[in-house]
């Protein structure tokens, strides 16, 4: 990611802002955790401290959160995370050969980004679209629903030639 | 005048097929045939239509007609008056139960008329974006009638009354939690909707919030004023964005029209609801680790008693309910305990949603009685197995429900009659199995995914699961013997008996389930080293058959580890040593030539 | 907005809201509804959204308005679509893919004819 210290410093203030409005007790940690990892891709130790400071609770708390849940990470993820569901509905349907299938053309293991950055492929459970299994999700909004093995180097190429 | 085109929907349900379905509709295919009508007319077999004792039917399109009692030569007559002439036959007209003549009485699937729309009766009719069209179906009215005509007693003791039992699951009468809650001795209370839908394979309390937001906006407000509660959270899952978003849109219209705020109404009531977004952690559906994670705490569960009625959020007494249930509360309001009581059965009263899903045709969301039988529910109203192959099971309840037999689909669907069949109704996902799915796989699936979501706190949950399923391992990878199955089996009785939650306990459902009713299946694998549905990869072998193998090479070139070989225009050969039995050759041979075999 | 205060304000807004759900004394001659879930936008409902606007806007038809539901159910025969003519009774296709949906305009919009291949539901339920 880039962590530049300008950058870095602009997406701190505007985590600061976030906190500001919707409140700093500590039951808003995991809606700030939310938002620091939308802005920053990831949870890294900096940011982790920083929100422990703000919502006034020791780093422990902080990191013992972010461990629990699945949807916080603490390393880089892809710029296009590719969300294969495997949900029972999907894994009958054969969702775990597309999710192989996504590892093998990209070349690389499960939540770990291609050398380039632009893609990580993580295994889901569940996106609630079962009668369209199997389901990939490709960011925040792009579905793809009954996803056959021969599809997956389409849509690789569709982001491919987006590009970063 | 240029033809209309038609569409000839003919019953291909089972009465129907016995009763010659088939030879009908070979008769119309000659005859349209005969008049060159291929391209206008279309016939489409589709699941049961439910009146089987009238059988063979058909509807035509765009008209609706039904057509009862089908005979070769009653196809022919109708293709001749109906089709060409535009007369309907009368003869052959559907007469309905009584005899008299219905002529339109078609306008419905069998996916549609077999429902009972309460839960849903919105989802898919109305602009979730717009208060006013839910207005306009009597939204806020149940709202409005609490508020100026019921006292919060009356409310519970209505709620009571109804029967109503919580749809998340466990099925714990909704009345008497409300009344639980209301007796709480903390100052504030909480209302606290529980959406955090993580079973895998469940999907309706997405459709509901995404089609109908507002329904349980008005619930909660109602649960409010019954248990004095000023305060609501919706607990919601991460991967429902578009939920997330319809349900802040209708909480600030819900906010502009003063249904939420202070002085609701005009009334001295106050309430408002706050959205708390989950960060995946499927544990988190135990209401005791939802709590903790509204705190903004890890959502580890806690040993109850105290109930949250006692000591929810922040140690106050805290409602919690589901989304479906919550759903059903303003129709309860409306229209009387007595009307929703003549729904269901007697102990299980009501409807319920349920997502058909997996290898079955119509997959979706239904609303059904309770009572109805899964055989109804999965072939008159699902259509059926989707891949040719009979239907050999069907698992409810995810992680924490069972698979229930194809020689159990008479049972009626309702909370004590799925029980005792070691499953669980759970929150209403319904996978479809056929006999492609290995049954020693899919508890192996259900088993990772546990592992996987144990938050960790008690031992028999951590290191139980994790034991059963390094033995699924073992059996499905050929290495498991017979003192395995019983070691699984005890195993499986201790966690049970000894896990924290709620999730915990049921953990084991899947295995010890598919246990009991395809115990021959673990034997073949453990005895034979065999996997009958070709599924578990280490008990299967790829092999090229000869005979039809034309040496097309495509094979050979998409292997990921060049386990194919041969020449040109020669039959290949797979490697069994190197073969990763990834499927690709398959996909690709356009010959049929490459079978899966298991010793 | 003004806040509703009662029971009086509530049955008013009820009333015009039924009058605009079934199209009285509105400027339009009927609306086409996209089932919006998720299952719906996976299986491409945004796309068929994009395609009735636009063919909506090729014939120059302007008295038919567009709006978004949530999921109808019959999730396999997804993206579905509900044509609602004033007077007609509703219509409910299915399978709706871009072509689908300007074939749906044409036929049922344009031409008064149902567009019978892809029919799924026709009537209230």
């Amino acid at each position: 990611m880039s962590d530049t210290c300008a950058t870095g410093g602009k997406l701190f203030k505007e985590l600061d802002q976030f906190i500001e409005e919707s409140g700093s007790t500590p039951d808003r940690l995991i809606a700030v955790l939310q938002r620091a990892q939308e802005l920053f891709g990831y949870l890294s130790p900096e940011v982790q401290e920083h929100v422990a400071e703000k919502l006034k609770i020791p780093v422990s708390q902080v990191y013992g959160v972010v461990t629990f849940y699945n949807f916080f990470s603490t390393k880089p993820k892809g710029k296009y995370q590719i969300k294969v569901c495997l949900g029972t509905a999907c894994y009958v349907k054969g969702g775990d050969r597309v999710f192989e299938r996504f590892l093998e053309e990209l070349g690389v293991e499960a939540d770990e980004p291609t050398k380039d950055g632009l893609f990580s492929v993580h295994a889901v459970r569940c996106l609630g679209a079962c009668s369209m299994a199997p389901v990939v999700l490709v960011g925040e909004q792009d579905f793809y629903g009954k996803v056959k093995p021969d599809m997956v180097s389409k849509i690789l190429k569709h982001y491919s030639e987006r590009g970063a | 005048m240029a033809l209309t085109a038609n569409t000839i929907l003919i019953c291909a349900g089972g009465a129907c097929i016995s009763s010659g379905e088939e030879s009908v509709k070979q008769a119309l295919e000659r005859e349209i045939s005969k008049y060159a009508l291929q391209d206008v007319v279309r016939i489409v077999e589709t699941g049961c239509m439910g009146a089987c004792s009238l059988g063979p039917l058909m509807v035509i399109y765009p008209e609706g007609v039904f057509y009862q009692k089908l005979t070769p030569k009653a196809a022919q007559e109708i293709v001749e008056e109906h089709l060409l002439k535009g007369r309907v036959v009368e003869e052959y007209l559907y007469k309905g139960p009584t005899g008299e003549i219905v002529p339109q009485v078609a306008e419905k699937l069998p996916f549609f008329s077999r429902q009972v729309r309460i839960v849903t009766r919105n989802v898919g009719f109305i602009d979730p974006k717009n208060i006013e069209e839910y207005i306009a179906r009597d939204g806020y009215f149940a709202l409005a009638k609490v508020l100026r005509e019921m006292t919060s007693e009356e409310v519970i003791e209505e709620v009571k009354k109804s029967g109503l039992r919580g749809r998340g699951g466990a099925g714990f009468p909704t009345g008497l939690k409300w009344e639980l809650t209301r007796k709480g001795t903390s100052q504030k209370k909480f209302v606290v909707c529980n959406a955090d839908e993580g079973d895998p394979g469940a999907f309706m309390d997405r459709s509901v919030l995404e089609g109908d937001p507002h329904t349980v906006l008005e619930a909660m407000i109602i649960a409010g004023y019954a248990i004095g509660a000023n305060q609501g959270y919706i607990y919601v899952r991460a991967e429902y964005p578009l939920a997330i978003e319809r349900l802040n849109t209708a909480i600030s219209q819900a906010r502009e029209y003063g249904f939420l705020g202070s002085n609701i109404m005009g009334t001295e009531f106050s309430f408002d609801i706050e959205i708390r977004i989950g960060a995946g952690a499927f544990v988190c559906g135990e209401e005791t680790a939802l709590i903790a994670s509204i705190e903004g705490k890890r959502g580890q569960p806690r040993v109850k008693p105290p109930y949250p009625a006692e000591r929810g959020v922040w140690d106050c007494s805290t409602l919690i309910n589901n989304v479906e249930t919550f759903a059903n509360i303003p129709p309860i309001i409306l229209k009387g305990a007595d009307w929703f009581k003549s729904i269901g059965t007697e102990n299980s009263p009501g409807t319920k949603v349920f997502a058909l899903a997996g290898k079955i045709v119509n997959t979706g969301l239904v609303e059904v009685p309770m009572g109805i039988t899964l055989k109804e529910l999965l072939y008159e109203i699902g259509g059926g197995s989707s891949t040719g192959k009979p239907i050999k099971a069907v698992q409810t309840g995810g992680p924490s429900g069972g698979c229930i037999p194809a020689q159990y689909f008479d049972t009626p669907v309702d909370y004590d009659s799925l029980q005792k069949l070691g499953a669980i109704m759970g929150s209403g996902g319904m996978i479809v199995m056929d006999e492609d799915d290995c049954m020693v796989d899919v508890a192996k699936f259900f088993l990772e995914f546990t592992v996987d979501e144990s938050c960790g706190k008690c031992t028999p949950c951590r290191e139980g699961t994790r034991q059963m399923l390094r033995i699924l391992e073992k059996i499905t990878s050929g290495e498991g013997t017979e003192e395995d199955l019983y070691e699984l089996k005890a195993l499986g009785e201790t966690i049970k008996d000894t896990a924290l939650c709620g999730l915990g306990q049921t953990a084991p459902n899947p295995v010890l389930s598919t246990l009991e009713y395809y115990r021959d299946e673990y034997e073949m694998h453990v005895k034979e080293k065999r996997c009958p549905a070709l599924k578990c990869k280490d008990l299967t072998r790829y092999v090229i058959d000869e005979s039809k193998c034309v040496g097309c090479t495509a094979c050979a070139r998409v292997c990921p580890v060049n386990a194919i070989s041969g020449e040109v225009r020669k039959a290949h050969v797979i490697d069994n040593e190197k073969c990763v039995r990834c499927g690709s050759c398959i996909e690709v041979c356009r010959f049929n030539a490459i079978n899966k075999v298991s010793p | 907005m003004s806040k509703i205060k009662s029971l009086e304000d509530l049955m008013k807004i009820k009333e015009k809201a039924v009058k605009d759900l079934q199209l009285r004394d509105t400027n339009t001659r009927g609306k086409i509804t996209v089932a919006m879930g998720t299952c719906g936008i996976a299986a491409g409902a945004k796309d068929t959204l994009k395609a009735i606007v636009d063919a909506l806007n090729d014939f120059n038809i302007t008295d038919i308005s567009v709006v978004q539901s949530g999921c109808m159910g019959l999730c396999e025969v997804e993206p579905t679509v509900e044509v609602r003519l004033l007077d007609c009774e509703p219509i409910v296709y299915g399978h709706v893919t871009p072509e689908n949906a300007r074939r749906i305009v044409k036929l049922h919009i344009v031409e008064n004819q149902i567009v019978s291949d892809l029919l799924v539901r026709k009537g209230e339920i």
